[in-house]
């Protein structure tokens, strides 16, 4: 797959999500420009970058000539300035609509005028987030799945600007960076959240209403419809307090009452049960 | 091995004819099978430790009565769950009342498993677990499909590729049947009355064809 773009930069480049897309880029021949403020996050992720490749050699995923030519591709930096050669931004900053439209409007300041920015986001709207940013045409959206060096799938959505050219452009880069786009309107949650949001709170209200217990939830979905993690588990791998973000981020705008989010999963999270990282949620890790 | 027997009082959705389950029964045995609902009267024998009325889409209330939430006994219900009229899973959904006897819910769990099934309990409440969860997101999808959110394919690769699931929500919804989709999404919302379960337009069009066969 050909593309127009050569040079990527993602800001954001020191989180978790941003350092998996640099990843993506830069295995895919892209020049790519780590943008971060912190440079100790940044070289966090280098050292992740540096064994995340290493793996892929040692599983015979990349030659080690790959492997060192894709670490070449990644070029850090904490100057905003030095993202004026890129041709596609990709932003991978954290969930604030303010934050981002003021990084777009001073991208647009720094960057060439055909450079195509990318929001990342999972719940904001593509058009409220390119809204005012100068360059409302040539912003997509481009949400990456978790963790996206593994992932394969990228939502992409236009906002109510965006021109064709820019969409089949951003487009044809996540073609050429080996994923796998899927197309959907710029709604909240876009297709992924949308329908797992929601799922997980009705999960979390059954429980409530006295139903059955979280393990009985996660068995008869393994086995009754062959997931491979139980919705409890999920919940407690992702975060009940991040479940508590998304909805959120959702209800004030879909006003969806399967979006709200469920008492339980407050009273849990204002408890300090947050799930995995806390050492308890709907299970107790504290032992393992 | 727990010994069962069975009493087919209408077509069974658990177990299909010649299922192992069903060559699998004595004729005579401590625990009571009903197939097909509990026929005119519910069988009381107070010497059986466990008598399992297979369900459709209604309560197990429908066959004992209730009593203010002091209900149970040592009838349970059960469904082996299917997605809609694809083949039945290995799940058994095992239901119970505020009262019902423990002893009997561990009869019943122990004769399932060794019958090969995976067991899961849960209060008699619309939809079960796996129905009462997957349901309001079918209607979703269906509804996103209509208003243009992505196609039917996109949400499906969605659904497999970032979840991981083995299919997505209109793949298995329109292969489950959607006219049984709506019959099951009805049943659960004249239960709740929650919007969710309010069969998606295209559910109710699959119903409105098949009636019209």
């Amino acid at each position: 797959m050909t593309t127009s773009i050569k040079v990527v930069a993602v800001c954001g480049a020191g989180g978790t999500m941003g350092a998996g897309i640099a990843l993506v880029a830069a295995r895919a021949g892209f020049r790519t420009l780590c943008y971060d403020t912190q440079d100790a996050s940044l070289a966090g992720a280098r050292k992740r970058a540096e064994r995340f490749f290493s793996k892929s050699v040692e599983r015979g995923k990349m030659t080690a000539e790959d492997r060192e030519s894709a670490l070449a591709n990644l070029v850090d930096t904490t100057d905003l300035g030095a993202l004026a050669e890129a041709d596609l931004v990709i932003e991978a900053i954290f969930e604030s609509l303010e934050a981002k439209q003021t990084l777009f409007a001073k991208l647009d300041a720094v960057c060439a005028p055909q450079a195509i920015f990318a929001s990342n986001t999972s719940t904001l709207s593509i058009t409220e987030i390119a809204s005012g940013c100068g360059r409302e045409d040539r912003v997509v959206g481009m949400h990456f799945c978790l963790p996206a060096e593994m992932m394969k799938l990228i939502e992409m959505s236009r906002g109510i600007n965006t021109s064709d050219a820019t969409f089949e452009t951003a487009w044809g880069f996540t073609l050429a960076a080996g994923q796998k786009p899927v197309e959907t309107q710029d709604k909240p949650g876009f297709i992924l959240n949308a329908l797992l949001v929601p799922f997980n709170n009705d999960v979390i209200r059954a429980i409530e209403a006295g139903l059955t217990t979280p393990a009985e939830i996660d068995t008869a979905i393994k086995v009754g419809l062959g997931y491979k993690m139980g919705p409890c588990e999920l919940l407690d791998l992702i975060g009940l307090d991040t479940q508590v973000r998304l909805c959120e981020a959702f209800y004030p705008v879909t006003l969806d009452p399967r979006a709200s989010a469920p008492p339980l999963l407050r009273r849990m999270v204002a408890a300090g049960r947050l799930g995995k990282k806390s050492g308890g949620g709907f299970y107790n890790y504290e032992q393992q | 091995m727990r010994d069962y027997m069975i009493l087919q009082n209408g077509p069974s959705r658990s177990f299909a004819e010649g299922d192992a389950f069903l060559a699998g029964a004595s004729d005579a045995a401590d625990v009571l099978v009903l197939l097909g609902g509990s026929g005119e009267q519910l069988p009381e024998d107070a010497s059986k430790a466990a008598i399992l009325v297979e369900l459709d889409t209604e309560c197990l209330g429908v066959h004992t009565g209730e009593m203010s939430g002091r209900e149970g006994s040592q009838v349970l219900g059960f469904a082996r769950y299917r997605n809609g009229n694809d083949a039945p899973t290995n799940l058994i959904e095992l239901v119970r009342q505020p009262a019902s006897d423990p002893e009997a819910i561990s009869a019943a769990t122990l004769m399932f498993e060794a019958a090969g099934f995976s067991v899961v309990v849960c209060a008699d409440q619309p939809g079960r677990i796996i129905d009462r969860l997957v349901r309001p997101k079918y209607n979703a999808a269906l509804r996103f499909l209509d208003e243009g959110l992505a196609t039917a394919e996109a949400m499906d690769m969605t659904c497999r590729m970032g979840l991981g699931y083995p299919d997505g929500p209109i793949e298995r919804v329109e292969r489950g049947g959607l006219a049984r989709h709506c019959d099951i999404s009805r049943a659960i919302f004249d239960m709740t009355g929650l919007p969710s379960y309010m069969p998606a337009r295209r559910a109710v069009v699959a119903r409105a064809r098949e009636d019209r066969q």
